[in-house]
């Protein structure tokens, strides 16, 4: 049985990775050939650094990214702060209204998202994008702070206050690090969602802007070129190694604790 | 007290222009007519042979591919939940990695492989057998969905298997139930929240995709997905886009309805 589950976890392991681990040699390939591999090479790899293109989409995309986290995570934990004092009627309804974009297709969202912009005359563009994907990752940051606000940290806040501590201060060092943690999980959130979203940019962008997403869209319906691989086996570097650093550092954490 | 009610205002007003009104547009438009007054038809094309068809193949293709990462994510999920790697950061290879990488290039991955001229063809065609055609057919694009979505029907299943205290399943060995029993009347009652979240997180990607049906299909099997968004990108159609979104829409409700039946906890295992 621990044989066959091992066998099991290595067959859906090559499942998920052989074709990723297929992009990765032909992106050495020296021929454009998807199958035949001639001669190693980084030819693609300048390729794509070359492409003003592509780095232009990695600007927007990180940039995007790092505002729209911020924004969510902002107003978001505003929210949780907000709704909390409110009647828990009231807090249903907005919390109901909070799921919404994330119950609903993505291609729903970004198409309403459109046409409100249509609507109003608004060049879709940078903004347009940033507005929408702070739109969809607001819902995840009030799902992953809204746990960490309890009973607890209204008592320890008013203690606080008690202990002569002013509403900022005892804000800054009582509520702030307890939530923290949600804050922080939603942020990062936020990000990764962020960077992979494709549909709803689609929709939301305007002709002239990329995301690495909605460029890899238009070189494929072109015909792909292997320097979409060497872009592929860079972002599984780096997720590859962001990973493992995060994942150390919290191994190193939990031996300490 | 800190907290004001003032303080979910930006919120507010966001879930007001960025949810709600973009929602009612959808469905302002999906009424109305290319000379502004209201009509039934957006809708009512639902039921032209084109779009019933699409409709159709999405619910058709979706519901297999789901069927297929439920069948390949539970005994994964069991088999971690037993295993020493669950402990680990081997979690994260199985989940988180593949998640990040970009599902665009994923889908890519697969057209490379299965591509006439492609990896899997010439492997055969090396061996002596005749090449075959693998991209744009159906099961390509369920080949692709399986690909893109197993790892968000894996996560949600293991997130409650690995929940499940172990003094209940020996208790009910200990009670003499055989393993299918202890499968039926343990396991699998108290997995269904995490089986419910990655059933809705599986099938609605996968009824309202068009990127992989235009990837992996060619261009040449159109989903519902597909339809709608020519209706937007190409026809410039926004009033029949937004109408045959108000039928999907409908079909997202009914089929969240139905799952949430099963799951009382009301999806908390998502996160």
């Amino acid at each position: 049985m621990k044989k066959l589950g091992k066998i099991y976890i290595l067959i859906i392991m090559l499942f998920l990775y052989l074709p990723i681990f297929t992009l990765m040699v032909l992106s050495f390939n020296e021929a454009k050939s998807m199958a035949v591999f001639t001669r190693f090479s980084f030819k693609w790899y300048a390729e794509l650094f070359q492409s003003r293109l592509m780095m232009g989409a990695i600007v927007n995309t990180f940039s995007i990214a790092i505002l729209a986290a911020l924004i969510a995570t902002i107003v978001g934990t505003m929210a949780v702060l907000g709704m909390d004092a409110m009647k828990p009627r009231t807090e249903n309804v907005l919390l109901a209204a909070n799921n919404i974009p994330m119950l609903n297709a993505d291609i729903v969202t970004g198409i309403a998202l459109m046409l409100f912009f249509l609507m109003l005359n608004i060049p879709r563009g940078y903004c347009t994008i940033l507005f929408s994907h702070a739109t969809f990752c607001i819902p995840y940051v009030i799902l992953s702070v809204r746990p960490r606000l309890n009973k607890n940290t209204d008592r320890l806040f008013e203690a606080a206050l008690d202990l002569g501590a002013s509403e900022k201060y005892a804000f800054r060092k009582i509520v702030l690090p307890e939530l923290w943690p949600g804050i922080s999980s939603g942020f990062l959130l936020s990000f990764t969602m962020s960077v992979d979203d494709f549909i709803i940019t689609y929709f939301t962008r305007g002709a002239g802007i990329n995301t690495i997403s909605t460029l890899i869209y238009s070189e494929v319906k072109i015909g792909i070129r292997p320097s979409l691989f060497a872009l592929s086996t860079i972002i599984f570097v780096v997720a590859l190694v962001v990973l493992l650093i995060v994942n150390a550092r919290q191994a190193k954490a939990d031996a300490a604790a | 007290m800190i907290r004001k009610k003032t303080f979910a205002t930006p919120f507010i007003i966001w879930i007001i222009a960025g949810t709600l009104i973009p929602l009612l547009s959808i469905a302002y438009y999906g009424f109305t007519n290319r000379e502004g007054g209201f009509t039934f038809a957006n809708i009512a094309a639902m039921f032209e042979h084109d779009h019933l068809q699409a409709l159709g193949l999405s619910l058709l293709l979706a519901l297999i591919s789901t069927v297929i990462c439920l069948l390949l994510a539970f005994p994964m999920a069991m088999i971690l939940k037993d295993s020493k790697y669950g402990k680990q950061g081997f979690m994260i290879f199985v989940f988180i990695l593949p998640m990040w990488m970009n599902f665009l290039l994923r889908t890519m991955a697969w057209q490379v492989l299965l591509e006439r001229q492609g990896v899997i063809n010439t492997l055969i065609t090396a061996v002596g057998l005749p090449r075959q055609e693998l991209m744009n057919t159906p099961g390509a694009i369920v080949l692709g969905m399986v690909y893109d979505f197993l790892p968000f029907m894996i996560l949600p299943i293991y997130n409650t298997v690995s929940k499940i205290d172990n003094h209940l399943i020996e208790a009910a060995y200990d009670l003499g139930a055989s393993k299918r029993k202890v499968y039926t009347s343990v396991i699998i009652p108290l997995t269904v929240p995490g089986i419910v979240s990655g059933i809705t997180m599986v099938f609605i990607p996968a009824l309202t995709t068009f990127v992989i049906s235009n990837m992996l299909g060619g261009g040449k099997i159109n989903l519902i997905g597909n339809i709608i968004e020519q209706e937007f990108t190409i026809n410039s159609n926004w009033y029949l886009g937004s109408g045959l979104s108000l039928v999907m829409m409908i079909f997202i409700i009914v089929s969240m309805v139905l799952l949430q039946k099963f799951d009382k906890t009301g999806g908390e295992s998502l996160i």
